[in-house]
C-alpha cells in the first residue's frame, strides 16, 4: 500500500492503494467519480480517457503512483456547476451520443483536442485523432460534428475570457 | 495485475539501484506496453522502477549532425518538436503515427526499444538511420542492439537512458496500420546518409523482428526512385504470417511501403 497525493478536479486528495492500483480505479472506486468508465480494459476504447497535466491520457493505462503529484481533470471537472462546458453542450446539442457508454472520453479527448489545435481544426483531423476513441451507436458523424461546433465554441468563449 | 511494489525514481543512479533491490524488478517509463502485459499478467515483475519523472531522462537535443532524444521523451513531444521535424521530419512524422493521441502522450521512445515488439515503429527508424542506444553503462549501435523479437542487447538492470541519431540527407518511414491496433502491419524507414549511403529497415516484417532490407537498399542505391523498386522481388520465407496477413501479403507490403517511403523522402 502507498498513499497517493494528487489534484483531481482542482481539490487535493491523498489516497491509500494498492501499487497495481490503476488510475482509473483511484478515480471510479476511491473518489466516487464513475464519470470515467472502463470500456476494454486494454487501452483501446478511450472510455477511460482523463486529462493528467492537461494532457489526454487512458486511465486505465496508469498507475495511480504515477498520477501522484500530478493534477488530473475528469468528466465531473469540466462543467462549471450547472453550466456544461462548450464541449458538453456541443455533444447535447448535435446529438453526439446515444447510450453514452464512450461520452466521457469522447468528450475529454475532444477538449484535448481543441486545445492542441485550437483554430486550425478541421473534420480530417478530428476524425485522424479520435480514433484512439471507440463509439459503438453513433458512426462518429454526430460526434465530429459536435467537436467541430465545440471548437468555434470554445474559441468565443476564450475571446471572450 | 498480480502485487507488485511502485517505485518512482529520482535519478538514472536511484533507478539503477531500485531496480538492484528488487527480486524481479521491471523498468516503468510511459507505461503503454508494459502496463498492458501486466494486466493480463503475462507478466508479474515484484517492483516497478518509475523512470519517466527523471528531468536527465527528457529532452531533445539537436546539435550539428545528430539528433538526440533522451529515453523518456514522449511520442507526442518528439512529433511535435520543431527541431525534429526540421533535422529529420521522417522520425517526427514516426513518431505521429505511433498509437493514438493518449498513448503518444504516456509512450516513450526508450520504452518502446526496451520492448522492440517485432511491430514496433521505433525501431525501424533506429536501424535504418544507424543510431546509437546510450545506456547508463555503454552505446550500443543499432546493428548490435536488436536481437529478435522483444529481445535486446541489454542486461538485466541495464536502462536506455538516450537515443542519437545521425542526421541523414533523406529519409522517409511509410506504414500500413493495422486499423484497430494501429501498430504497423508492415512499415518501412529508408534513409540516404551523407555520406551517400542507403540503409533501409522493415517493422512489422520479419519474425525476428526488424530487419534491413537488402534488395531495397540495392535497387535504391542504383536509383533513388519509387519506380527503382517495381521490379524487386522480396522473399516471404520468415516473414510474419498470422489472421492479418500472409508471409506473401507482407512481403508485397515490404515493396509497396519502400516505395510509399522514398516518395515521402523526396
Amino acid at each position: 500500500m502507498s498513499t497517493v497525493k494528487l489534484t483531481v478536479n482542482g481539490k487535493a486528495v491523498s489516497v491509500d492503494v494498492e501499487d497495481r492500483t490503476l488510475l482509473v480505479h483511484l478515480l471510479r472506486e476511491n473518489l466516487n467519480l464513475t464519470g470515467t468508465h472502463v470500456g476494454c480494459d486494454t487501452s483501446q476504447c478511450g472510455a477511460c480517457v482523463v486529462h493528467v497535466d492537461g494532457r489526454a491520457v487512458k486511465s486505465c493505462t496508469m498507475l495511480a503512483g504515477q498520477a501522484a503529484g500530478s493534477n488530473v481533470t475528469t468528466i465531473e471537472g469540466l462543467a462549471k456547476g450547472d453550466e456544461l462546458h462548450p464541449m458538453q453542450a456541443a455533444f447535447r446539442d448535435n446529438h453526439g451520443l446515444q447510450c453514452g457508454y464512450c461520452t466521457p472520453g469522447m468528450i475529454m479527448s475532444a477538449v484535448d483536442i481543441v486545445h492542441r489545435h485550437g483554430g486550425k481544426l478541421d473534420e480530417e483531423t478530428v476524425r485522424h485523432e479520435l480514433e484512439g476513441n471507440i463509439c459503438r451507436c453513433t458512426g462518429y458523424h454526430n460526434i465530429v460534428k459536435a467537436v467541430l461546433d465545440a471548437a468555434g465554441r470554445m474559441k468565443v468563449a476564450q475571446a471572450a475570457e | 495485475m498480480y502485487e507488485t511494489n511502485y517505485h518512482r525514481a529520482s535519478s538514472i543512479d536511484d533507478a539503477v539501484a531500485q531496480f538492484a533491490k528488487g527480486t524481479d524488478s521491471k523498468f516503468l517509463s510511459g507505461g503503454q506496453t508494459l502496463l498492458p502485459v501486466m494486466k493480463q499478467r503475462l507478466a508479474a515483475p515484484s517492483d516497478v522502477i518509475d523512470v519517466a519523472k527523471i528531468k536527465d531522462m527528457i529532452g531533445i537535443d539537436v546539435s550539428g549532425d545528430t539528433v538526440t532524444i533522451k529515453a523518456a521523451t514522449t511520442h507526442y513531444d518528439v512529433a511535435q518538436s520543431e527541431a525534429v521535424q526540421k533535422a529529420i521530419p521522417a522520425l517526427a512524422h514516426l513518431a505521429s503515427m505511433i498509437g493514438d493521441p493518449a498513448v503518444r502522450h504516456r509512450g516513450t521512445i526508450g520504452g518502446s526499444l526496451a520492448n522492440n515488439d517485432p511491430a514496433a515503429d521505433y525501431p525501424a527508424a533506429v536501424l535504418a538511420l544507424g543510431a546509437t542506444v546510450k545506456t547508463n553503462k555503454r552505446s550500443i549501435s543499432a546493428e548490435d542492439f536488436f536481437k529478435g523479437l522483444f529481445t535486446t542487447a541489454l542486461e538485466d538492470g541495464e536502462m536506455i537512458t538516450a537515443v542519437s541519431f545521425p542526421v541523414p540527407a533523406k529519409a522517409g518511414y511509410a506504414k500500413m496500420r493495422h486499423p484497430a491496433s494501429r501498430f504497423a502491419l508492415t512499415g518501412v524507414f529508408v534513409a540516404k546518409t551523407k555520406a551517400g549511403d542507403v540503409r533501409v529497415a522493415a517493422t512489422g516484417a520479419s519474425q525476428s523482428g526488424v530487419m534491413r532490407v537488402a534488395p531495397i537498399e540495392q535497387a535504391l542505391k542504383a536509383n533513388w526512385a519509387a519506380a527503382a523498386l517495381d521490379a524487386v522481388m522480396i522473399p516471404a520465407n520468415g516473414l510474419l504470417a498470422d489472421i492479418h496477413g500472409s508471409a506473401a501479403y507482407r512481403a508485397n507490403l515490404v515493396k509497396v511501403m519502400g516505395q510509399r517511403a522514398v516518395t515521402a523522402a523526396g
